[in-house]
Formats: structure tokens, sequence, C-alpha cells
């Protein structure tokens, strides 16, 4: 492990985030010089598209390398490159099932596309920052976007109402972060995470308290981004009251993002006082799973019944992270990609399938989806199934992965909570698929407008999903490397 | 002499921010917290942070607050209207969870638990070198990164507030 | 106490009360003048009875004021109203501390700086003092109570805000030039030569700023006589209203100070010393406000605003990208 970081000022290592900024800010240059009325400006979703896959080669050159660059501040390796990618083919994902959902919804602004540029570089940002500083600006960077994205259909009151609670009880949570890292700050005098872990080793591996509640505030400030309980009480509104193609990336991309975020900072600083911090974690988890799946089996409304089941994916997720062995951190890896595909599948599906407005996004709404549109009632059965863990798809493979580690490392009663858990969420995802399947149509289905964009979305969802579920193991591979430089 | 100025503007400033949070009327609210922040730049300047003083006065007091008290006097809050807790029910729990907060700060300090540390500038370093100069050497080597990326997420700031408040829509 | 502690203290009580004196009568006789050369410029004679010329006018003015019912409104916010003009003036009495106003002397062997204090982000101390002007102009408007007065007040704000921005921005050149905050440095970097001429667009647009950010015609747009009523000070009679008016000029001569610290080579100047080339050049920034006022007319808000964001913004930040090319290029 190199401790004697190559110190450069390297600009070619942040190339990708360069690029994503540049194409955002040409999106929006573009859109305000473009004389065409706003439904019809394609080139905007077209523009931001080629940034992020050109950012996404840009990242892949990358592969392999290990380099520290800006003094140390940013990591280039394969667990931030590897986010990247996750990061970059959500926004990648979610650019092609907005471009005909803004037009419809008429919210098809350049300012929609740099945005969510611009959170992905602030989740980038996260992934890749070796300490505290660009860790919190990567996040600040992020929410910021988002907070706008959430707010963006102005007309509809669920919209502001969603944007204002956020934003409120974001910047709340941000302040619990900021102190958290003032907190260690003052403790350890240094924000580098390595630092901090040699400040930690120093002491014996004893934390003081100062530095103990700075960490408690940053499980706080970070829980509330991956919507843990008990900091999830934002999360239905939220998502209900976005427009749904942001419900979508910010289901994964913040999540994931607070993910990588959680691992670099507790794995590396907080790596050698696991005993300190693992309770707290387990009881998050515990309540995260619990508290997501019980509250979503009454759900009538599906965004909010896939808001709770997000929650409850994130309680998945914390157990990986408590039981923090190698294996672990490939499996939050390889399950959030998996959680990406299937997630954004299902919510391309849900626009497909409500109407102008977002009318029709209730559960009852799907009846008789499967004798009217029996190709999409089959993805988003599938999409379903993966989310409940069913094999043969990438959800029961993620989950697999995510109880093996907490066993290996020995939470075995974490695991069977995880695993009761999981029975739990089979049945509302089921619902949806039994009112698809079993019951008659409740209402006239429109005839289908599958617009390409949506279309190779939906594909590459059901690509992913199946894929990771039967062939696991190159993707596992990749994952596995990628967690080399964490301990 | 410096220790006696600490003391005045730290309890200045502590019964400033006291003020604000008792005073019902809100244009003098802002200007109690402008009172605060002016006294902290001074706390500022004790720590030989001249630039960071500076800095604080222009920024908070100079912009900041005067948009604040804009927007107070814009929206012409009618102080005289008693106006309803919507939670009543949390004002007993917040008292004493303030009260324990409040004990277990000062026993902390009075246990010596937090023991600052000198770090790497101290004082008398960044008396020698210009205070100024050295944020400025910082910002672009060490944290050039979180300082640069700062701008994005201003720029983020701005596009939000255009689009949320003055777009047609 | 000990002696040197001692000599300090008379050394800096002196030359505050030299300064603050000084700057009191500068603004007196700022009065007169304005007076007389706007009349002359307008083919008038101005004020001509009271003393020769009317030198004593300002004087009477004076007494006048001062024997004026203070009246203060039944509905205003009486300590905010009261405190209004206080808090206008005393920042713009304090910004004096850092400007260097003479080379330094040596007086029975100890050396005197010609400025009250050098601090090392002196230039950082005037625009963090100054900003804290609005506040008096600010609680002016909103205290009196009158919608005219908030308007004025809200007005004022808003356009100085916006040319702090601007202000701080254009002397960012001379600042990367020189390598230093301290008025002092920034001074005794133009021995040889005058900032004007290398930093000719920062000047232009410090010149623009600064006369809007003491609100200054054609800049004028808080006190527009006529459709503000004189803006935020209308309720103010008597001495609080000539403290509005002295803070007015005092501001007047502090960014003309710092115009001359900045651009004009400070005290630099040949065969005079250094203390009347500084009063020199500092009447010749004066000049200026008084002929652009008897020459130009008033903008209209919205016209200002457009000015200072788009086109005096983006030059600002122009002139700063111009001035760090060029020293890189020449290995500064």
């Amino acid at each position: 492990m190199p401790n004697t970081s190559i110190m450069t000022f390297n600009i070619l290592s942040i190339l990708p985030v360069l690029i994503l900024a540049g194409f955002g800010m040409m999106v929006l240059v573009v859109d305000v010089l473009s004389s065409r009325k706003m439904g019809e400006k394609n080139f905007l979703a077209y523009l931001s598209l080629i940034g992020v896959v050109i950012a996404a080669f840009l990242s892949k050159n990358f592969t392999g390398t290990t380099l520290f660059s800006f003094y140390g501040a940013y990591t280039i390796d394969n667990y931030s490159l590897f986010f990247q990618f996750v990061f970059l083919l959500c926004a990648g994902l979610t650019i092609l099932i907005s471009k005909n959902y803004v037009q419809r919804e008429n919210i098809n602004y350049g300012e929609y596309y740099t945005l969510i540029l611009f959170s992905t570089i602030g989740m980038i940002l996260m992934a890749s920052g070796a300490d505290l500083l660009n860790i919190f600006i990567g996040l600040e960077i992020m929410s910021i976007s988002i907070y706008i994205l959430v707010g963006m259909k102005r007309t509809r009151l669920t919209s502001n109402e969603a944007s204002l609670k956020y934003f409120l009880l974001g910047a709340f949570s941000t302040g619990f972060l900021l102190y958290g890292i003032a907190l260690v700050y003052g403790a350890t005098g240094t924000i580098s995470l390595r630092q901090i872990a040699v400040f930690i080793a120093g002491k014996g591996g004893v934390l003081d308290p100062l530095l103990l509640a700075g960490m408690g505030l940053i499980i706080v400030g970070i829980g509330f981004k991956i919507a843990s309980a008990p900091f999830h009480a934002w999360v239905p509104d939220v998502y209900e009251g976005a427009p749904t193609a942001i419900t979508a990336f910010m289901a994964v991309g913040p999540k994931a993002a607070g993910f990588a975020a959680f691992l670099r900072i507790f794995f590396i600083a907080f790596g050698q006082v696991h005993q300190d911090w693992e309770k707290i974690i387990w009881i998050l988890a515990v309540l995260t799973m619990t508290t997501g799946n019980i509250i979503a089996l009454i759900q009538t409304n599906i965004k909010r019944m896939l808001a709770y089941s997000s929650i409850a994916h994130a309680g998945y997720l914390l157990i990986a992270l408590v039981a923090a062995n190698n294996m672990s951190v490939s499996a939050i890896l390889f399950y959030l990609l998996a959680y990406l595909f299937m997630n954004i599948g299902a919510f391309a599906i849900v626009i497909v399938i409500s109407q102008k407005e977002d009318s029709f996004l209730k559960i009852s709404d799907f009846s008789g989806l499967a004798y009217k549109h029996p190709r999409l009632a089959i993805a988003m059965t599938l999409f379903l199934l993966s989310m409940a863990g069913i094999p043969p798809t990438a959800g029961f493979v993620g989950k697999f992965y995510i109880f093996s580690s907490a066993i290996k490392s020995g939470y075995v009663l974490l695991a069977i909570i995880g695993v009761i858990n999981s029975v739990i969420a089979v049945f509302y995802y089921l619902r949806v698929t039994v009112a698809m399947y079993m019951r008659g149509p409740e209402r006239e289905f429109q005839p289908l407008t599958l617009s390409p964009f949506i279309f190779v979305a939906i594909i590459i969802s059901i690509i992913g999903t199946i894929q990771l579920g039967i062939f696991p193991a190159k993707v596992l591979e990749i994952a596995q490397r990628s967690i080399l430089l964490l301990r | 002499m410096e220790p006696y100025l600490f003391y005045v503007m730290a309890a200045t400033s502590v019964v400033a921010a006291l003020y604000l949070i008792f005073e019902k009327n809100p244009v003098f609210c802002a200007l109690y917290l402008v009172f605060s922040f002016i006294n902290i730049a001074v706390l500022y300047v004790l720590l030989e942070a001249q630039f960071i003083a500076a800095v604080q006065v222009i920024v908070y007091t100079g912009a900041i607050m005067v948009l604040f008290l804009f927007v107070i006097m814009l929206l012409m809050v009618d102080v005289k209207k008693k106006q309803k807790d919507d939670l009543p029910f949390q004002r007993i729990p917040a008292m004493v969870m303030g009260f324990v907060l409040l004990v277990v700060m000062g026993l902390a300090i009075k246990s010596k638990l937090f023991q600052g540390r000198e770090g790497e500038y101290t004082s008398a370093k960044v008396e020698s070198i210009g205070h100024t100069q050295l944020i400025g050497k910082l910002l672009f080597t060490d944290y050039l990164l979180p300082f640069e990326m700062t701008s994005i997420l201003l720029f983020v700031a701005v596009i939000g507030a255009i689009i949320l408040a003055k777009r047609k829509v | 106490m000990d002696k040197e502690l001692f000599v300090f203290l008379i050394i800096a009580s002196v030359k505050i009360f030299i300064v603050f004196n000084v700057v009191q009568v500068m603004v007196i006789a700022m009065i007169w003048f304005e007076r007389k050369i706007m009349a002359h410029m307008q083919v008038r004679l101005g004020p001509m009875r009271v003393g020769f010329h009317g030198l004593l006018q300002p004087i009477a003015d004076g007494i006048k004021l001062l024997f004026k019912e203070d009246i203060i409104p039944a509905k205003a916010e009486k300590i905010l109203f009261v405190l209004a003009p206080v808090m206008t003036l005393v920042p713009a009495l304090c910004t004096f501390a850092v400007i260097p106003f003479g080379e330094a002397i040596n007086i029975f062997g100890y050396h005197i700086d010609m400025v009250i204090t050098d601090i090392n982000v002196g230039i950082l101390y005037i625009l963090a003092v100054s900003s804290m002007g609005i506040y008096g102009i600010v609680m002016a408007g909103w205290s009196s109570n009158n919608k005219y007065s908030l308007l004025g007040g809200i007005r004022s704000s808003a356009q100085m805000i916006s040319y702090e921005l601007t202000i701080g921005l254009s002397l960012i050149g001379v600042i990367m030039m020189t390598g230093s905050l301290s008025m002092v440095d920034i001074v005794n970097a133009q021995s040889k030569m005058w900032n004007l001429v290398l930093q000719p667009l920062g000047f232009i647009i410090y010149a623009i700023s600064a006369i809007a950010e003491v609100n200054r015609c054609p800049f004028d747009i808080p006190e527009a006589e006529t459709e503000l009523v004189a803006g935020y000070h209308t309720e103010y009679s008597s001495m609080k209203f000539s403290m509005f008016f002295m803070a007015e000029y005092a501001n007047m001569i502090t960014v003309s100070a710092i115009a001359v610290t900045f651009f004009f080579g400070g005290w630099h100047g040949p065969y005079l010393p250094g203390v009347v080339w500084f009063m020199l050049k500092l009447s010749f920034c004066l000049f200026g406000f008084i002929w652009l006022r008897s020459t130009f007319p008033r903008l209209r808000y919205d016209q200002l605003m457009h000015f200072g964001w788009k086109i005096l913004l983006p030059l600002s930040l122009f002139n700063i990208l111009i001035t760090g090319l060029i020293m890189v290029v020449r290995g500064l």
C-alpha cells in the first residue's frame, strides 16, 4: 500500500469531472442560445448523454492505476473507479428515461440536464475524496443539485413541498455532518482520512470523546443521505413529489455516493475502531430494513412503495458495512450495481405507465397491465422480483453476498433479521405483480408510446439485472479487485 | 491585555446571541446577529487570523445579513401578533435535552477531556509568514481541489436560484 | 506602564486626533467647494454673503442645523432611528485608520509613520468597515416608518452591495501586482510608476463603482429627490441629518483616498512633501466628484443594476484575468 502518496497536481486525474462540468455548462449555453420551443430541444439530452459517455470512457482509461493527485486530496483507485462507473451509468440511464418524460411534463430546461451532470460530479468527488473536506464538498454539490431537481416541476405543489422538505432537512443533516467533521478535525488536527487513521493508531485505537462525538455526527449526516432509519422521514414525500425520473436518479445516485463515502471514512479512517461503531450501525441496519419493509406493506402509491423499498435496501447495505470485511466491500459494490439496474428499470416502467402530470401512480393503476402490455408487465415483474431477491436475478446474488459477508464476520443474528426482512419484502413486491397479472384493468390504458430512449434504458436495465443474476462472476471479480486499497 | 479582550468579546457575542434568540422583533434579531458576528471577527484577529476576520465582516455582516434585513423589512412581519406554537410538546423535551447538553459539556470541559492540539501553523508561524499569504498558499496547494470544486457548488446554487425563482413557468 | 507603550499610545492618539479633525475640516470645506464649483459651472456665483465669497457659509449652515428642532416621528423605531446616523458616520471615519498620507518622519528619535496603523490586511479592513455603513442607511430607511425612506434605504443597500463587489474586484489587479494587502506596501510599490498606468481598466472600474458606492451623482438613486423625497433621510432633521450629510462627504473622501493610494501613487511626488502631494491628489479626485455631479443626469434604477452586474462585474473579472496572464508571461 503506497503510504507515501504521489503528491502531484495532476489535472488529468479529474478529467472525467472536468468533462462533466464542461458539458454541463455547454448544455446551459446551448439551451439559452437556441430559439426552439422548450419541448423541441432534443439536443439537450443528446449533448448531456455524450458528456456522460465521454466521461465514462475517460474514467475507464484509469482502470488499474492508483494515484493520489491534488496533494493527496483526490484518489483514483479501482474502488473509486467502480463507483464512478456506477454514477455515470446512473446519470446516463436517468438521462435516457428523462428525455421524453421532461418533454411531457414541460420541464425540458437545460438546467435539468446540467444539474444531473453536476450532481454526478459531486458523487464522483464523494467516492474519490481522500479527505473529509472533499467528501463534504462533493456531498454538497450532489445534494444541492438534487434539491433543485426535485423542485423542478414548479407548477405542481407536491414537487415544491418535496423540494422544500428535502432542502430543509438536508441542510440540517449537512450541519450534523459538518459539525462532525469539525470535531474530528479538532480531535486529530487533520482532515485526511489516512492521517486520521494514523492518529488513531498512535493512540492505540482508543477514541477520545471528541472524536467519538464527531464520528457519531458523521454517521447521522451520511445516514440521512443514504436514507437510513431513523433519518428516513423525508424519503416517501420527497420521492413522491419529485419528477419520477429524478426519483429514480436520487434513489440510486446519492445512496451509492453516500455508501462510497461511508465506506471510505469508516474503513480507512475509523477502521481500527470497528468495535466503537459496529453496534450503532447494527442498530441502524435493523431499524432501516424493518421500518422500510413494514411501512412499504401498506403503501398504495407505487412511488411511495418504491421509496420505502429503497429505505429497506439501504438497510441491507448497512449489514455489509457492519460486517466490515473484504467481502463486504465487494458485496456492497455489487449490490449497488444491481440496485442501480433494478431500481432505474422499475422507475422507467412507472414513467411509461403514468400519464401527464404524473397521474396513474397508484398500484391499482397497474392492474391488468399484463393483458394490455404483456412485455412491460414481464419487465416490471423482473425488476420487482430482483428487488425482492428471488433467483435468478441480480438482487438475489447481491443479497446472498451481503448476508454471507455478515455471517463470515459472525453477525448471524443480523443476517437472520435481514433474511426475515427479505421475506416480508416479497409480499409487497408481489402485490404489484399480482395486480398486473391477476386483476382486470381498472382504467383505460393508453396506447403505448415507447420512445427509443426509454426503451434502451429498460433494455439495459433488463440485461443488467439478468446478467448480474446469472453470471455474477465477472462483475464480482471486478468488485473484489476494487477493494484492495481500502484496508 | 489580550485575554481580557477575549473575555469581553466572547461575553458580548454570547449576550448578543442570547438577545437574538429572545428578541421578538426580527429586525433587531438580525442586528444582534450582526453584532455577534463582529465580535467573533475580533476573536479571529486575536488568533492572528486577520484575513478571516476581514472576510467574516465583509461576507457575513456586509453582504449576507444585509440581505436578511432586506427580506425581513420587505416582508414586514407583524411582530405584535402572537405566533402560535405548532409543536408545544417539543418544548419540555427540548429544555431537558438542552440542559443535559449543558451539563455534559460543562463536565467535559471541567474534566479536561477536550485537550486542544497545537497544529502545524502556530500563531507565531502565522505572524512571521503572514496570514493572508499562508491562506493563499494553502488554498492553491493542499486545498486546491476543494477550492476549485466550491466554484461548481456555488454555480449550482446560482442555477437553483434562477430556475426556481426567476424562470417563467 | 513601560515607556515604549506610553510613547506608542501618545503618538497613536495624536495621529488619530489630527486625522479625525482634518477629515472633519475637509468635510466642511467640501461643502463649500461643492456649492461654489457647481455654481460657477452653472454660471452662477453661489454663496457670497457669509464671509469672503461665502467662506463661512458651511459654518452658518452647521449652526442652523444645530439649532433646528430634532424631530423623531411618532411611529418611528426610536432606538434604531437614533442609532442609524451614528452607524453611518462612524464606519466612514474609521476607514481613515489605514490610509497612509505621507512619508515616515523622525521626531525626537521616534520613527513615525504617516498612517494611523499599518495593518497587513489594510484594504480588506477598509472594505469590511465600509460595508458596515450600509446598516446605517438600511436602519434609517426602516426605522423612519416611511415608505419613501424604506424604498430609499433598500435601493441604496442593494446598490452598495452590488458595487462593493466590483470595487473589491477592481482593486485585486493592484493587489496582485503588489503582492500585499497593506496600504503602505501598495504606496511604496508605486514610487516609480503609478498604478494608473499599469491598471487603466482597473481604475476606470474602480472610479465608476466608487461613485455608485457613495451614492453620488449620477448614481444618487437612493436620494433621488424627485421620486423618493430624499430617500432614507427624509424624516431626519437637525444634527442627525447633518450626520448623514457628513457621512456622505466622509465616504467621498475615503474612496478618493483609496483611489489616490491605489492608483495615483499615494503620497509619492517630486519636490513637495508627501502630505501635500496626498492632499493635492485627493482634492483632484474630489473635484472629479463635483464635476460629475454638475454634468450628468441621474440613471434609472434598473439601468444601474444592469450596468453593475452585467457590464462592470465581467469587466473587472476580465481585468483580473489579463493582469494574471501578463504576470505569468512576464514571470513575475
